[in-house]
């Protein structure tokens, strides 16, 4: 379970272009949307194409993407329920 | 009664040391190549990190251009009535690796983001975003008379005091699959050229480049005042021997004739198929006229007026034609009246005219 | 000093039509022109439904007498459009005043661009096309076949609002004196471009897009060409000419808010509909049909309803969308709403919202789903894009 988050973590850096942000910045269970890392609806949007292309899980709905990626936490959560 | 338009501050970024406006021209760097990429400032010092992670290097230029603008005037975001935004092709870079994922990935997996900065009118789009400028945002997209176009609109919105401040910018990025398919056609100079010997190379394209040339339109000077923008027109296509003919005819709707003129300013890129355009008038009307020319340092592109307009606004400021930008051996007996001239392989041709604040 | 801004001329080609004639049939009976995708091959084809204009691009070459693959199909659909508006007002030489074009396009020759990405690197037989991707290519040839010589020529792209702020320019160049005559709109081709970044962001409907209903799923990309001829009073007189409507009014601003989305209570929206009634010195109550942008995403629909609600508080006047019809054709949306706008003033008739069934909970806002008769005097016409651009126009009967 953590080294997924971990993975997590590098991949929204990278995906997102986070690049001032190191993995030990982001903690497991902080908002990653709005008040935490501040990331925004079309953050949101990449993220469902990571979880589609690397992890096989596809979202018909934008809004579903919004409890699951409320925190790392929860994201690896629902990877390791979902994963394919 | 129209009202006068001002040029009162400039934001420069091109091949050249251009974004810090207490210089000019004094050191001019010479390139020996067939396309130029700008002197890039370090974006972090302008830019907050989590602004800039999604913007493309078009934004990011227009975006410190914008900043020095705003500053040199010392006029506050919250002023800006307008921002008008002139680019041949937006923000290529992302359309092309766009296109690009499209087709290595066979329509999958494709983010939002590149198509997003696409859009052509995403520069204008950030600046407002970042300024929080509700007032009228505008983008033109044709060719070499975007940026023409948008000091036109600018011009006229000042003029009938709808707008009392607009930021009106040129920006276009140099790109790899642009700059290659250019080739092909020959649009490229096939051979590095020495920027001293561009227009003596007699081969046949331009050397590319890109750059972000912003200004401050109002119609009411400030203490950092450049010049008066006096009048402009655009044409989708002038004969080549009609050049002279409409030139003339510019001047004469603006009660003024060739002797009125102090400095003319040619937007020559050295192709030896084209710039005969400017030898219209070089050779002509205008052979007793003091000439300049920039292409030599800013390269070509669809905005690269946008620097001969910069070019315009400093002589008439700093009452100097520097060295590197002299086209004839005529020196300029004073600098009240300056005329610009622009085409590109014969199409959208451009007359501006600045006059001395 | 100021002067009216007669509309003259109008053409269209859409989904539900290859000229103005064909286009006001389909609205009146209540034609759609949504299906499926068959001129691209995408693999989002079963996920997606398009308005696609009936003609392919072999066809449209033989109606222009151009070559194979000459043109990208974006400057084909405006060509056929803008020559249309010229013939409708009646005009024979397009060079004996002051004539302009503003032109607005988002994709301009991307479908080209996109087909021969590659094949460029491996002969020559399509370079034709390179220069064609710059979007002001599109606006040359269409300025090229209608014969402007020595003109202002210029395209505006800002997203899906940009046939509307080319209209806007122009009407503004006609009232200042700077033209006497000037065609305006835009034109869009479908792309695999445009249908993959709608597929990104996650708006694109995978049934027949509903506009105002509370269950819309999104919108449905549409192709298309719609441009007015715009002439100034002393070219009516000259010509004495017919007028078909008149521009009243325009206003443009920046919902300054997200980079795609609209703002929660359609900030932009509102300013671009307050300028344009003040442009025009009409108040709201004068407004007699409102031709929404109505997209028929979550976002667009609920921001637009928002901003409606707050310029005509609890009297809205008649309002649809029909993009249930054309789908949404991006920049040409503005100009062929502007046709449209124009045919339903000279007709009296509001067009129906096809596909509402049920209203949106968060506010008691019903468009007109029948077709409906109706005195009109001016028509408010909204066009929104992206990078926060909000664009209104007002039609009028009388200058």
């Amino acid at each position: 379970m953590s080294a997924l988050k971990i993975e997590l973590k590098e991949k929204i850096i990278e995906q997102l272009n986070l690049e001032d942000l190191s993995v030990a910045e982001i903690s497991d269970s902080e908002p990653l949307f709005g008040e935490g890392l501040g990331l925004d609806s079309i953050d949101a949007l990449e993220l469902i194409v990571m979880l589609d292309k690397d992890y096989g899980i596809k979202l018909a709905d934008p809004k579903e993407g919004r409890k699951i990626f409320e925190s790392i936490d929860t994201m690896a959560a629902y990877i390791e329920a979902n994963r394919s | 009664m129209k009202k006068s338009v001002y040029i009162n501050s400039v934001g420069s970024i091109s091949p050249q040391h251009t974004l810090d406006n207490t210089l000019f021209l004094e050191e001019v760097v010479n390139y020996n190549s067939s396309t130029l990429n700008v002197i890039a400032p370090n974006y972090k010092e302008f830019i907050p990190p989590a602004a800039a992670r999604r913007m493309a290097k078009g934004i990011k230029m227009s975006t410190v251009s914008a900043k020095t603008v705003l500053n040199e005037a010392q006029i506050e975001e919250s002023e800006v009535d307008a921002i008008i935004v002139g680019t041949g092709l937006g923000c290529i870079g992302d359309s092309e690796k766009f296109i690009k994922d499209i087709i290595d990935n066979d329509e999958q997996y494709l983010t939002p983001t590149r198509f997003i900065q696409s859009s052509h009118n995403t520069v204008a789009g950030q600046i407002a975003l970042g300024m929080g400028c509700k007032g009228y945002n505008f983008t033109y997209v044709h060719s070499t008379i975007s940026f023409e176009s948008s000091l036109l609109d600018a011009k006229m919105q000042l003029e009938e005091n709808e707008a009392q401040h607009i930021l009106v910018g040129g920006v276009d990025e140099l790109v790899d699959h642009h700059e290659n398919t250019h080739r092909l056609i020959g649009h490229i100079k096939d051979t590095p050229t020495n920027s001293n010997s561009l227009l003596n190379s007699n081969t046949s394209g331009a050397v590319f480049a890109e750059g972000a040339n912003f200004f401050l339109l109002s119609n009411s000077k400030t203490s950092s005042v450049y010049s008066e923008l006096v009048a402009l027109k655009t044409f989708n296509e002038i004969a080549k021997e009609r050049v002279a003919t409409l030139a003339l005819k510019f001047l004469a709707g603006n009660n003024l004739e060739i002797e009125d003129i102090d400095l003319l300013i040619m937007g020559n890129n050295g192709d030896v198929n084209f710039d005969d355009y400017y030898s219209q008038l070089t050779e002509s009307i205008f052979k007793h006229t003091p000439q300049a020319y920039y292409k030599h340092l800013s390269g070509e592109f669809d905005t690269a007026s946008a620097f001969g307009f910069w070019l315009g606004n400093k002589i008439l400021k700093h009452q100097n034609v520097p060295n590197a930008v002299q086209l004839n051996a005529l020196k300029p007996k004073k600098l009240e009246i300056v005329l610009l001239y622009n085409q590109y392989r014969g199409e959208n041709q451009s007359f501006v005219l600045l006059k001395r604040c | 000093m100021s002067q009216g801004v007669a509309i003259t001329g109008i053409g269209i080609i859409s989904a539900i039509g290859n000229n103005v004639a064909e286009n006001f049939a389909s609205l009146i009976s209540e034609k759609i022109g949504i299906s499926k995708i068959s001129q691209i091959d995408t693999i989002h084809k079963n996920d997606i439904m398009v308005g696609e204009i009936a003609m392919q691009n072999k066809e449209l070459e033989a109606l222009l007498n151009l070559n194979s693959d000459a043109y990208s199909r974006t400057p084909m659909i405006g060509i056929i459009a803008a020559q249309e508006a010229i013939t409708n007002a009646g005009i024979s030489d397009i060079n004996d005043c002051a004539t302009g074009l503003i032109s607005g396009t988002t994709v301009g020759g991307m479908d080209k661009t996109e087909q021969y990405f590659y094949d460029y690197f491996e002969g020559n037989s399509h370079w034709n096309h390179i220069t064609g991707l710059s979007a002001g290519d599109s606006s040359k040839k269409i300025a090229d076949y209608l014969g402007l010589k020595e003109s202002f020529v210029t395209t505006i792209s800002t997203a899906c609002s940009s046939a509307a702020n080319a209209i806007m320019q122009g009407a503004k160049m006609i009232k200042s004196g700077e033209l006497d005559r000037v065609i305006v709109g835009g034109t869009d081709a479908m792309s695999k471009f445009t249908i993959n970044g709608f597929k990104t962001l996650m708006i694109q409907s995978d049934t027949f897009n509903a506009p105002f209903d509370n269950n819309r799923k999104g919108l449905n990309l549409g192709e298309a060409a719609g441009y007015l001829v715009l002439e100034s009073d002393k070219i009516i007189a000259r010509d004495n000419k017919k007028v078909l409507a008149y521009i009243k009014g325009y206003g443009n601003a920046n919902d300054a808010y997200h980079q795609t989305a609209s703002s929660e209570q359609g900030d932009g929206a509102v300013l671009a509909m307050e300028k344009a009634l003040k442009v025009a010195e009409l108040s709201p109550e004068s407004i007699d049909y409102v031709n929404a942008h109505g997209t028929a995403t979550p976002n667009n629909d609920l921001s637009e309803g928002r901003a409606l609600l707050r310029i005509f508080g609890d009297k809205v006047p008649e309002f649809s969308s029909t993009k249930a019809f054309t789908g949404h054709t991006l920049a040409a949306a503005g100009g062929i709403e502007a046709v449209f706008s124009v045919l339903a003033l000279q007709n009296n008739i509001i067009y129906p919202n096809l596909n509402f069934k049920t209203p949106m909970i968060e506010f008691n806002l019903q468009p007109e789903i029948k077709l409906k008769q109706k005195e009109l005097k001016t028509v408010l016409s909204n066009s929104f894009g992206f990078g926060g651009n909000c664009s209104t126009l007002i039609f009028s009967k009388e200058a």
